[in-house]
Formats: C-alpha cells, sequence, structure tokens
C-alpha cells in the first residue's frame, strides 16, 4: 500500500523514538507506583530514579527534536481525512510540549520541595526555585496533571497507531516497526 | 613584700573575678540554631531542630572552666517534609517516644586560636553516649555572645536509622551537625 520512498524514519529515529517510549511508559508507571508507598530506602530509590529518567528523558526530547527539525518525517498517507491529519500533528505537538513540560514541572516540584536533582547521584543540576511549601503543593499538582495528560496522549497515541495497522491497514505503523510488515 | 602580696591578691582578683562573674546563662532560643545536613540517595538534604534548650557558663578567658549543657527536643524535628518528619520521630530513627531528648555536655573546653575553641563532651542521643568535639568560633557584639561550629556525627553510632534504613547507599551515615547559640554575654 504504502510508497517505499515515503516509508522511512530512518534508524536514529526509530531507535530514539522507542527508547523514549520505553522510557517514557516506565517512568509513568514508576512515578504512579512510588506515589503511594510508605517510606522507606526503596521508595527513596525510586524516587531518585524516578528523576533521571525524568532528566533522561528529556535529552532524549530534545535530541528527538532537533533530529525531527532537521530531517524529514514521511508525509502521511494520503487516504487520511483532513481531521485526522490535523488530529495527528496536533497530538504530536502536544507530546513534544509534554515531553519537556513533564521533566520541568518535575524538577521544579523537586526543587521547591527541597530536594535537589543529583542525575546518577553525580551531576548536581541547579535548582531554580528555593524551598517553598506552598509552591511545592501547587507544582506537585501540576507535574501529575501534566504525567497524567501525557498518559492520556500516549495511550491515543498508540491506539491511533493500531486503528491505522488494524482498520486503516495504511503502513503508518510499519514505519516506526519496520519488522512489523504491512498488512495485504 | 607589700607590693608582691598586693600583686599576688590582685592576680588572685583578675582570676577570680571573671569566673565570679560567669554564672550560667540560658541561650536565646530565638536566635540560636541547631541545623543538620546529610546526604540521601547523594542529594544533600538540611534540616533542623526547633526546640532546645542550653545553658552555659563560658569565659573566653577560663575556657577551661565551662560548664555547658544543650538538650534538643528531638520530636521538634523539621525536615520541611511532614511524611520525613513522622518517619524520623519513628523507632528506627530517633525512637522520640522512648528517647525524647538528645543531650551534650561540654565537657572540657579549650582555646584553639583568637576566638577559637572547641568543646569535647558526651553527646547522648536514643540511649547511646559518645565523646564528640565540636570546634566553633566566639563572637561578643552588643552584649550578645555568638557562638557557632560544627561537627560531624555517625547517625549509625547511636543507631539513628535501623534495619532497611542502616543501608548507607540511600542515606549517608555522616550528618554535619551546624549550631549557632546565642547567650547573653556577662559585662
Amino acid at each position: 500500500m504504502s510508497l517505499p520512498d515515503r516509508n522511512d524514519y530512518g534508524a536514529t529515529a526509530i531507535g530514539l523514538h522507542w527508547l523514549a517510549a520505553a522510557l517514557i511508559v516506565a517512568n509513568l508507571a514508576l512515578g504512579l507506583y512510588m506515589v503511594d508507598l510508605s517510606l522507606s530506602p526503596a521508595k527513596l530509590r525510586y524516587y531518585s530514579w524516578h528523576k533521571w529518567a525524568g532528566v533522561t528523558i528529556f535529552l532524549l526530547s530534545a535530541l528527538r527534536l532537533l533530529w525531527r527539525l532537521t530531517h524529514r518525517a514521511p508525509a502521511l498517507p494520503d487516504s487520511m481525512p483532513t481531521w485526522q491529519r490535523a488530529a495527528a500533528h496536533a497530538s504530536h505537538h502536544l507530546l513534544y510540549l509534554l515531553f519537556f513540560a513533564v521533566p520541568l514541572t518535575g524538577w521544579l516540584f523537586s526543587s521547591a520541595a527541597g530536594f535537589q536533582t543529583v542525575y546518577f547521584g553525580v551531576v548536581p543540576i541547579p535548582d531554580l526555585l528555593d524551598k517553598n511549601k506552598e509552591l511545592a503543593d501547587v507544582l506537585k499538582l501540576v507535574h501529575r496533571s501534566l504525567a497524567y495528560g501525557l498518559a492520556a496522549l500516549v495511550v491515543l497515541h498508540a491506539a491511533a497507531a493500531i486503528k491505522h495497522h488494524v482498520a486503516d491497514n495504511d503502513g503508518v505503523l510499519a514505519r516506526m516497526l519496520p519488522f512489523l510488515k504491512p498488512r495485504s | 613584700m607589700i607590693a608582691r602580696c598586693l600583686a599576688a591578691s590582685a592576680a588572685v582578683l583578675v582570676l577570680t573575678l571573671p569566673a565570679a562573674a560567669q554564672t550560667p546563662q540560658k541561650v536565646a532560643v530565638e536566635k540560636s540554631h541547631i541545623r543538620f545536613a546529610f546526604k540521601q540517595m547523594n542529594v544533600p538534604v538540611e534540616g533542623r531542630f526547633r526546640k532546645f534548650d542550653a545553658t552555659v557558663a563560658f569565659d573566653p578567658r577560663k575556657p577551661e572552666a565551662t560548664k555547658a549543657e544543650f538538650e534538643v527536643d528531638l520530636a521538634s524535628i523539621d525536615l520541611g517534609n511532614p511524611e520525613g518528619e513522622t518517619e524520623a520521630r519513628r523507632k528506627p530513627w530517633l525512637n522520640v517516644e522512648a528517647f525524647p531528648k538528645a543531650k551534650f555536655v561540654a565537657a572540657s573546653v579549650k582555646a584553639t586560636g583568637p576566638g577559637r575553641y572547641e568543646a569535647t563532651g558526651p553527646l547522648s542521643i536514643k540511649g547511646a553516649s559518645f565523646n564528640i568535639t565540636a570546634p566553633f568560633t566566639l563572637v561578643d557584639a552588643g552584649g550578645m555572645r555568638t557562638v557557632e561550629g560544627q561537627f560531624p556525627l555517625k547517625r549509625l553510632q547511636f543507631r539513628i536509622g535501623d534495619g532497611p534504613w542502616s543501608d548507607t547507599e540511600t542515606v549517608a551515615d555522616e550528618v554535619t551537625v551546624r549550631f549557632k547559640f546565642v547567650i547573653p554575654s556577662t559585662p
């Protein structure tokens, strides 16, 4: 169905996509799990891992954005209705916005709560905000809400990809999953 | 002979007068602080104790005659984080129900330089007692004497953070205690 010359994200974009996807899904799950734990050494470890993963996702997203801006992404199939194209573009813009906003609010929340982020326990990331309980409570809510928004968008993104494969059979999913042959 | 006698009594006066004037003073708690810092997952974390009490009889000219006692209400721990504070009061950490107070008695104080001293004595926390040495500086200004210093403490020596918390990879063993005491100075 799909045209081979329009079907190429390239190995770098595909690799970065799946690396980011794995980290984002894992970190959303970790975040959801760790918040309700009672205080323990494990909880402190999970919080640190969550922050390190968040910093990594932020850096990875910057790299992906740079790559995306300097490399042409394959066009959407001509068969897609206009509203779907608009929805696809909007959701991708929103996804990228949240790739940055979720880690950023997490970092600000952590600073306001009085806990600096030390990347991998080695690289201290400066605190932009001073310790401030009221601000920390607000930022916690913002971070959590944006994370839920990101989770919802990730689900929508995956559902749309599956719909493209199963219902539309237009090769959109196969562009990002090269071993997946478009159904004929 | 008379001159020598006079000189001797003068010397006795000089030596005894300040000591006699050195009555124990309560520290001005609202101007003082006891803070501590440690690393948690290699992240620096700070806290303080809101309530403490100290009585100090100190003469910079006779530091060896110092009598000083410090008591800290451990339940008054402030970590800026209620979850952490509740945990810190529990049995594995400070066990404040069984051991509500930490105590330090300055058994000996010696001068180490101009305006610099060193206090040594037993520090008792959670039923354990170990000698610590705390260097401090002293500044007299405006009728107030300000003593400031810090000393390192190994939390596991006092079994602060027992059981699973004894893992120093998550919470470091070393805690730095920083103190500032403002004492109304005797003229």
